[in-house]
């Protein structure tokens, strides 16, 4: 048996008894959140709003001066993933063989094991034809050494596509998000959530172009996640801010957005426990195939999505004028009920 | 929220088993699996990640497909104009995307474009409703007609090009003994073949590349090739270079004897006398007469087998050969004459196809791939099933059951629909099980919310499911959109992430509107509790 196998049975053997536990009523109440919170948020915006600018110009800097790290999808090129039979890589010995081929620069580098080697070789100029000559002379160099265990070759053509496709994906999932929440909510509020968005989409750009993680077709996958969990947790403050408004038609804004923010609070973290959880087992052992995909996905939702939420997307709602006018009309609910929310 | 009547109960339950229960057969050989009623076939695919395996992207010459057509009309335009007996000057020629020719005398203009308007033909044939046609021909000023291909045509073209690119592709894939090759177009001007279990495509590029267009023209002795490259060349001859080395060239005339389209089979054999590798082929009926008259006019002189514009061999030819076979020779090894063989049974492609993109996988990582996704899986779930027991209690224990149900209702959807798994499909499904709870967390904490409002316990959880259903909508449809979009831009692993993630969507959505509620609804009702345990 395998110290996986055993490590997993024992976790089972912890849930099992968890459940019986549970089920028998003998675990204490678990508060993650107490009851009482009031932590003013709202308040706070002085704070976070100048720290996202300011966070959002960084990344926008580091876009345009550090720049993202095209993987092969966007940029053409080769990629292959090989591992020595020999047992140890010798990668000086490979980067004079393949630096011989006038390939231009081809990079190297070892990742997990040490037979395991990534190799890159940059888009040779002279089309889709020239990108399969190269292939062929790096095997041809490396021939029965090694193990190929992955091989991908992209034409300038199709990372031209591949990039506008995922661009265009982006927009037309931010643009379709904004009309879905203009029709379920006032525009203001879709507008808010397309802040929050952008805002999180630059920042997590920002965390790429620093950790220079590969950007790529999966980059794009984490982004529009990013997008959707993101706008999952806005949304349900939205909703509470909403109810709130019907309910409560004469409480100031920000004491009603607090109220709202706070009385999901809970909900927020142990959801982002659990995001978090699932996201950790990946990055840990979800491989280096999905590394920098979970990775990027663990910055965005579980740091950016989080924050954005709370402390932009429902604040931004005083600045973009709703519930203005909230003085003026009677409030309908019983004012007992107020402090108990 | 939480009265059930029987019927609808039973309806719900019956939903998730019969879902659940598509997943079943994803737990049993493939070879025992095939044994059972179609129906109870579907199964997921694992994508070309974790099986292993070669995809390619190869694209049509879309200006090959141009310059041919092109061609067509350069030659029906003289034809046309000849048999019309109108006189043109300096020739017909193809330039700027069109054939041009100059009218020479003024009178002649308006006959002659009335005679080159017949060459255009509707677009799709006589069942082509568009009413448009295949050929523009426009009086460009001074004589000069101008015969250009408008873009509905060439897309039109194209497409026609691919589909009979798609039936060579499939056949030459097949030859290779490969099992389920995927074949399909891409775009408009783009094939994608899916080959699982293939680790080195290099053969099969090799196979793919070639157009193999096969003709049997006669060698022209008149002049030695080393003048006819100073440029002596008879107007009827051309210059083609060897296809093995040491390079060198041969003099062959422009007229085709019998085409590649004429042959109806090809083996790769050896030679009786040399134990040479060779290629035999066979010709249909008129390919046969045709070679037979062509060998009998030319006994004792040499003719070329020429493959993609290059001579494979010129034999001489000793006697009239008028059975309808022959073989070639031209110093193969056994793999390039069983290579051409294929080539030559499968048939020529209309236009030449360049790889644009590769990826492959080798089985080796891809094993690994599904040993790491499967325990991110594992531990992921039961790190957050652990959380939820440990936050919720009694009803972590129904949040857990929930999301094991919706697992199980994802894998069965997937098989369902054939779906792809890919790895980060699985991260879609771990991702999955920590937004599912997400529902149930909703849920009680909505809970727990109108407990502290001084609810009873009864009304407070159907107050709490009540309120919190609506939320859970909102908040996925927006994932869901994103999703959507994914699964729209996306291809190959990504397009797996978008499909579990989607499918994630649908199953929470469901299992929280029915599932948690049935639980909680039987547990109220079985247990009348004073307080909630949450």
């Amino acid at each position: 048996m395998t110290t996986t196998q055993l490590v997993l049975i024992s976790l089972g053997v912890l849930i099992a008894v968890l459940t019986v536990v549970s089920v028998l009523g003998l675990l204490p109440s678990l508060r993650i959140v107490p009851d009482d919170t009031h932590f003013d948020f709202t308040q706070f915006r002085r704070i976070s709003f100048p720290i996202s600018a300011t966070l959002s110009i960084v990344a926008i800097v580091l876009f345009f001066t550090h720049g993202l790290n095209f993987g092969i999808d966007f940029k053409g090129g080769t990629l292959m993933e090989v591992r020595a039979k020999s047992g140890s890589a010798d990668l000086a010995q490979m980067r004079t063989t393949l630096g011989g081929l006038g390939l231009g620069e081809v990079q190297l580098q070892q990742f997990g094991g040490p037979a395991d080697v990534l190799l890159r070789v940059a888009e040779q100029p002279g089309g889709d034809k020239a990108q399969q000559a190269a292939v062929d002379k790096v095997r041809g160099a490396l021939g029965e050494s090694v193990d190929y265990r992955r091989v991908e070759v992209v034409g300038p053509r199709v990372s031209g596509e591949l990039l506008g496709w995922g661009m265009a994906g982006l927009m037309l999932a931010i643009g379709a998000i904004l009309v879905y929440l203009w029709f379920r909510f006032e525009w203001q509020f879709a507008l808010g959530a397309m802040i929050a968005n952008v805002h999180d989409i630059v920042l997590t750009i920002g965390f790429m172009s620093i950790s220079q993680v590969d950007f790529d077709l999966t980059s794009i996958a984490a982004l529009l996640t990013i997008l959707g969990y993101s706008l999952n947790d806005t949304v349900v403050i939205y909703d509470r801010i909403r109810e709130m408004l019907r309910r409560y038609k004469k409480m100031p804004m920000p004491q009603l957005l607090n109220e709202s923010i706070n009385s999901t609070l809970s909900r927020s973290i142990i959801t982002h426990v659990t995001v978090t959880l699932a996201l950790l087992a990946l990055l840990l052992f979800g491989g280096h195939a999905i590394h920098s995909f979970t990775a990027v996905m663990m910055f965005g939702v579980v740091l950016v999505g989080t924050y954005t939420s709370i402390f932009i997307a429902a604040p931004i709602l005083i600045y973009l004028g709703v519930g203005e006018h909230r003085e003026d009309a009677p409030d309908t609910a019983p004012p007992a009920k107020k402090s108990k929310v | 929220m939480l009265y059930f009547t029987r019927w609808r109960a039973l309806g719900i339950v019956l939903t998730a088993l019969i879902v659940c229960l598509c997943a079943v057969p994803n737990f049993f050989p493939e070879a025992q699996v095939k044994t059972w009623p179609a129906w109870a076939q579907r199964r997921l695919v694992l994508g070309l990640d974790l099986q292993g395996g070669s995809s390619l992207q190869l694209e049509v010459d879309s200006n090959y497909v141009k310059k041919e057509k092109l061609d067509q009309v350069r030659d029906d335009v003289r034809r046309v104009l000849r048999e019309a007996k109108i006189g043109f000057t300096g020739g017909v020629t193809v330039r700027n995307d069109a054939a041009e020719v100059r009218i020479t005398k003024d009178t002649d203009l308006q006959p002659a474009l009335a005679k080159l308007r017949e060459l255009a033909q509707p677009i799709g044939g006589l069942m082509g409703s568009s009413g448009q046609r295949d050929l523009e021909v426009a009086d460009a000023g001074g004589g000069l007609i101008r015969l250009s291909i408008p873009e509905t045509a060439m897309i039109e073209r194209l497409r026609k090009t691919i589909e009979q690119s798609i039936q060579i592709v499939e056949k030459r894939v097949n030859e290779l003994g490969t099992v389920e090759p995927i074949i399909q177009r891409q775009g408009n001007d783009r094939i994608l073949v899916q080959v699982p279990g293939l680790q080195d495509p290099t053969h099969l590029k090799e196979l793919l590349g070639k157009t193999a267009k096969m003709e049997f023209r006669m060698v022209d002795p008149s002049v030695p090739p080393d003048q006819a490259q100073q440029g002596r060349l008879p107007p009827e001859s051309e210059l083609m270079p060897a296809a093995t080395p040491p390079p060198s060239n041969y003099v062959v005339k422009k007229q085709v004897l019998v085409a590649g389209g004429d042959l109806i089979d090809a083996q790769a054999t050896f030679d009786q006398r040399t134990n040479e590798p060779v290629v035999s082929f066979k010709f249909n009926t008129s390919g046969a007469r045709k070679f037979s008259q062509a060998t009998q006019e030319n006994v004792g002189l040499p003719f070329a087998i020429i493959l993609d514009g290059k001579v494979i061999s010129a034999p001489v030819i000793r006697e009239p050969i008028t059975g309808g076979q022959g073989q070639i020779s031209g110093s193969f090894t056994v793999q390039s004459a069983n290579d051409l063989a294929i080539l030559l049974r499968a048939g020529a492609l209309p236009a030449p196809l360049t790889v644009v993109e590769e990826r492959t996988v080798g089985p080796g990582l891809g094993q690994d791939s599904i040993d790491k996704g499967e325990l991110a899986a594992y531990v992921g779930s039961i790190l957050v099933i652990v959380f939820m027991l440990v936050t919720y209690r009694l009803f972590g224990v129904f949040a857990n059951i929930a999301v094991a149900i919706n697992v199980a209702m994802i894998f069965g959807l997937l098989s369902l629909l054939s779906a792809t798994l890919t790895l980060p499909g699985i991260a879609g499904i771990v991702l999955t099980v920590g937004i599912a709870v997400d529902s149930n967390v909703l849920i009680y904490e909505r809970i727990r919310e109108e407990l502290r409002g001084g609810r009873s316990p009864i009304s407070a959880i159907d107050a709490g499911f009540k309120r919190a259903l609506a939320t859970i909508l909102d908040s996925n449809i927006t994932t869901f959109i994103a999703a959507a979009v994914l699964f729209m831009i996306g291809t190959g692993p990504v397009r797996g992430f978008a499909v579990t993630l989607g499918i994630g969507i649908i199953t929470t959505v469901f299992t929280a509107f029915t599932m948690t509620r049935l639980i909680v609804a039987w547990w109220v009702q079985w247990k009348r509790p004073k307080t909630v345990p949450i």
